[in-house]
């Protein structure tokens, strides 16, 4: 190893080769890169909050809040099962009409019991899923038609089910499923509590499980995944399976929140949950990503639903157009970090 | 333990892929704590072999059988339980992962929760790297690596797996002598420690410093097998390439004309000093108007390289290449194109041709900004291109309008030289030209060559068929391990002198003598 002649650290792109144990580049600009791509949307979140905190008087009151929370708590558990599809490099664009088809399942099977309307939805959409999961890994086709081809599926089986939405199920008061979704513990609704505790597991499985680390590994690099051992196809007929359980999930929480199965609900909820992944700074090729970072990203897109609503005199179809610009502007973001990093 | 003396016995193993035969009847032992070079020039049957040891493939004939148990392994990562581990030529880990959960994928530390036990593995990555001579914090990404340190990662994670075999696919292509030195020392202590490794390289000095036996590969069989000590240089070239030494050859094989009158003028093209880092160093070639410049080497030698660093294809540390006298400024294609220089690249499927399109269009891709005013273009004159081209190539295709897939081989790489000859290049850079086209067209391209050369094009032609080299070339610039270690000219260009001068047994010849005309 020669000497470098100087302290600081090399921040300049360099394609020279480099002895063995040296790092290219410098640790803390990788690492400052590495925390924006974690926190930036945790960043804005805060800023956000503490603006509308302050410009809007109800904003900060405990009815909004809980409210605000228990309506992202649908979108968080999509985007939950999402984040996991996105890592290893995978999409799914099905878990809008399953979000919908497991709401109307859930309603549906509350007729004959709550344990039977819990069930179902978890059993169909993870069914859906599985499918998915077996046409992307094992036949090789792309994650994005498969989904697509679910996603029209499962919006048609619901019509089917419901007599093109002319039949509505409704679920009783003072049922399981009805507290589930209606009911409060310590100031906050019960789905709220669950997708914490969902988020926890997912978490744990992500970052502490060789299942996780094959959910990088196979959003990394495929091949040498699977040269090096991992079982591709199981990981990701898996992460496909999970994303429909917990889309169905979200759907029966949801109806039993709305106390009926509402078959106009999740159309583009996909693009949402796609959304909150990608601004909290899970990359859209795979390989990278974090459940915090879904979780700010779903509350990002609520609080600013929010405060446009709240604001009134603005059109509420301005938050699409602030959503999809805070979108584009994180992606920017994250290609140039992502370059920026490869070239130290 | 009574250890059986091979720990893997390979026989009558056969692989097929469509239209090829990939591997035919090979056998392969090998003992614990023997280094095995595997060698062969391309489409040997390296490859193949390595994937149907490794379960990538599945072999059509023949057994394997490894510490005594017939053994057949339908993944890699069977083959991986099973203690076969292969490192190769790229480094095949994940670049986003962290240097330690890349060392330990699929076999990580586990605390009594069955979750993955962090400090510990980044405690033993630590450790284990540190003897390979590599010193970084284990929790970083693997990208921020320099490439050694990776290609270090990726073998200690081989060892770790206990691997009874090893398998190294040109370790060293990425390496620096430094780093060379210290896989070489782990490859030492995995033969006292009684594991095998099988070393595929093309730097015959390495295989020399490295190995104890030998097997040669060529067109998909064993041509060769035995220890390397006392096995001299220059027969294992020969035998690697296939050719006898003082073989009496029948001349006229190809159909080249041979000797091309050279204007005794200024080089049109002079590539002075490439340079890229890990492929190439200071590689110059000169050549002349009328004049085929062979470039000769084993693979891996910098052949390819050489032709991609002129036309610009691959960036270049430092190095000029000059067209006509006029520098080539800007180092990419554009500029090279610009300059007169077109290269045929090696591989006409993925770098080449584009299937979908029409003959037509085909040709016309590279020269429609020459062919069009104000972004229209002018179709009465791509249609004389067009059919000038076809004529003068003589491609056989039903109409300008059938789609290259639908060609053959030979039509396909005629539809590509016929593209960049509608630019009037001054420079032919030919890498492979007549690879995997059947024998008519072979004759046809390699006449084309000639009259091209006639017409007074500087053409580079590289080439594994060694009478096509050897006959087509007016001079042979000889590569190896990317740097020019001789060139022949005159009555110098001929088999043995080449093989001679790849196995490095004569010194180099005088370079200086520079160009001889007529021989």
């Amino acid at each position: 190893m020669t000497a470098t002649g100087t302290d600081t650290p090399v921040t300049t792109a360099s394609n020279e080769p480099t002895a063995a144990s040296e790092p290219v580049g410098s640790a803390r600009s990788e690492r400052l890169s590495a925390l924006g791509q974690q926190h930036g949307a945790l960043a804005v979140l805060v800023i956000v909050v503490l603006a509308a905190s302050f410009g809007l008087d109800s904003f900060a009151t405990g009815d909004n809040i809980a409210n605000m929370a228990t309506s992202s708590a649908f979108l968080a558990i999509v985007a939950l099962g999402m984040t996991f599809v996105i890592i290893t490099g995978g999409i799914d664009l099905s878990v809008g009409s399953l979000f919908a088809l497991g709401g109307v399942l859930a309603a549906w099977g509350a007729r004959h019991g709550s344990l039977l309307a819990l069930l179902l939805p978890l059993v169909v959409c993870g069914a859906v899923g599985l499918v998915n999961g077996l046409l992307v890994a094992r036949s090789r086709l792309a994650p994005f038609i498969v989904t697509l081809a679910a996603m029209l599926g499962a919006r048609g089986l619901l019509l089917a089910l419901t007599d093109e939405g002319a039949d509505t199920y409704l679920i009783g008061k003072g049922t399981f499923l009805a507290h589930l979704g209606q009911g409060t513990t310590l100031g906050l609704g019960n789905p709220v509590w669950i997708t914490l505790a969902l988020f926890v597991a997912g978490a744990v499985v992500l970052r502490r499980t060789r299942f996780g680390q094959h959910v990088y590994a196979v959003g990394g690099n495929e091949d040498a995944a699977a040269l090096m051992g991992a079982p591709v196809a199981r990981t990701k007929i898996l992460v496909y399976t999970m994303s429909g359980v917990l889309a169905g999930l979200a759907g029966a929480l949801n109806a039993a929140w709305l106390a009926s199965g509402v078959t106009i609900l999740g159309n583009g909820m996909e693009l949402d949950a796609i959304s909150a992944v990608v601004i909290g700074g899970t990359l859209l090729t795979g390989g990278l990503g974090y459940l915090s970072g879904s979780l700010v990203g779903v509350l990002l897109l609520k609080v600013i639903q929010n405060v446009i609503n709240q604001i009134g005199s603005l059109d509420s179809s301005y938050q699409q157009v602030v959503s999809g610009a805070f979108l584009a502007v994180v992606v920017i973001a994250q290609t140039w970090l992502g370059r920026r990093r490869q070239l130290m | 333990m009574s250890a059986p003396a091979e720990v893997l016995a390979v026989r009558g193993l056969s692989k097929s892929f469509p239209g090829v035969r990939a591997l035919d009847d090979v056998d392969l032992t090998l003992r614990p704590g023997e280094v095995h070079a595997l060698i062969g020039e391309n489409g040997a049957g390296k490859s193949t072999l390595i994937k149907l040891l490794t379960g990538v493939h599945r072999p059509d004939a023949g057994e394997i059988t490894f510490q005594g148990r017939k053994v057949s392994f339908g993944t890699p990562l069977e083959a991986q339980k099973a203690s076969i581990s292969t490192i190769y030529q790229e480094v095949n880990l994940i670049p986003l992962l962290s240097v330690a959960r890349n060392l330990f994928l699929g076999r990580e530390p586990r605390n009594r929760l069955g979750l993955l036990d962090f400090a510990r593995m980044h405690r033993e990555a630590a450790e284990t790297l540190r003897t390979y001579g590599v010193r970084v914090d284990v929790r970083q990404p693997l990208r921020t690596l320099g490439v050694g340190a990776q290609q270090m990662v990726a073998l200690a994670r081989a060892v770790a797996t206990d691997a009874r075999i090893v398998i190294m696919d040109e370790p060293t292509s990425s390496l620096e002598p430094r780093e060379v030195e210290t896989l070489f020392s782990v490859i030492r202590r995995l033969r006292d420690d009684g594991i095998a490794v099988v070393y595929v390289s093309h730097r015959l000095d390495e295989l020399y410093a490295v190995c104890d036996t030998v097997t040669v590969l060529r067109d998909g069989r064993r041509v060769h097998h035995g220890p390397l000590a006392g096995l001299d240089r220059l027969a294992l070239v020969s035998t690697m390439l296939g050719r006898e030494l003082g073989e009496v050859r029948t001349e006229g094989v190809t159909k080249f004309a041979g000797d091309h009158r050279i204007a005794d003028s200024q080089p049109v093209l002079d590539a002075e000093g490439l340079t890229v880092p890990h492929k190439l160093h200071g590689v110059s070639v000169r050549i002349r108007p009328g004049e085929v410049v062979g470039l000769g080497g084993l693979l891996g030698s910098g052949r390819t390289e050489t032709a991609k660093a002129i036309s610009g294809a691959l960036p270049v540390r430092s190095g000029n290449v000059t067209v006509a006298g006029v520098p080539l400024r800007g180092g990419s294609t554009a500029a090279a194109i610009r300059a007169g220089i077109s290269l045929l690249p090696e591989d006409r499927k993925s770098e080449g041709i584009v299937p979908g399109l029409s003959v037509r269009e085909n040709i016309a891709l590279a020269a429609l900004p020459r062919l069009s005013r104000f972004g229209l273009v002018s179709e009465a004159r791509l249609d004389r291109i067009v059919d000038t081209f076809v004529k003068r190539l003589r491609i056989k295709a039903s109409s300008p309008h059938q789609k290259v897939g639908e060609l053959s081989g030979g039509n396909q790489q005629k539809v590509l030289l016929a593209r960049w000859l509608a630019m009037t290049p001054k420079v032919l850079l030919l890498d492979e030209p007549t690879r995997g086209i059947d024998v008519g067209a072979k004759a046809e391209v390699q006449k084309l060559v000639d009259e091209l050369a006639a017409d007074g094009l500087g053409v580079l032609l590289i080439s594994s068929d060694l009478e096509e080299l050897i006959e087509g070339s007016d001079r042979v610039v000889v590569l190896k391990d990317g740097a020019v270690v001789g060139e022949l000219t005159g009555d110098d260009v001929t088999e043995d002198e080449l093989m001679r001068t790849i196995a490095g047994d004569v010194p180099a010849p005088d370079v200086a003598k520079g160009v001889t005309t007529d021989g």
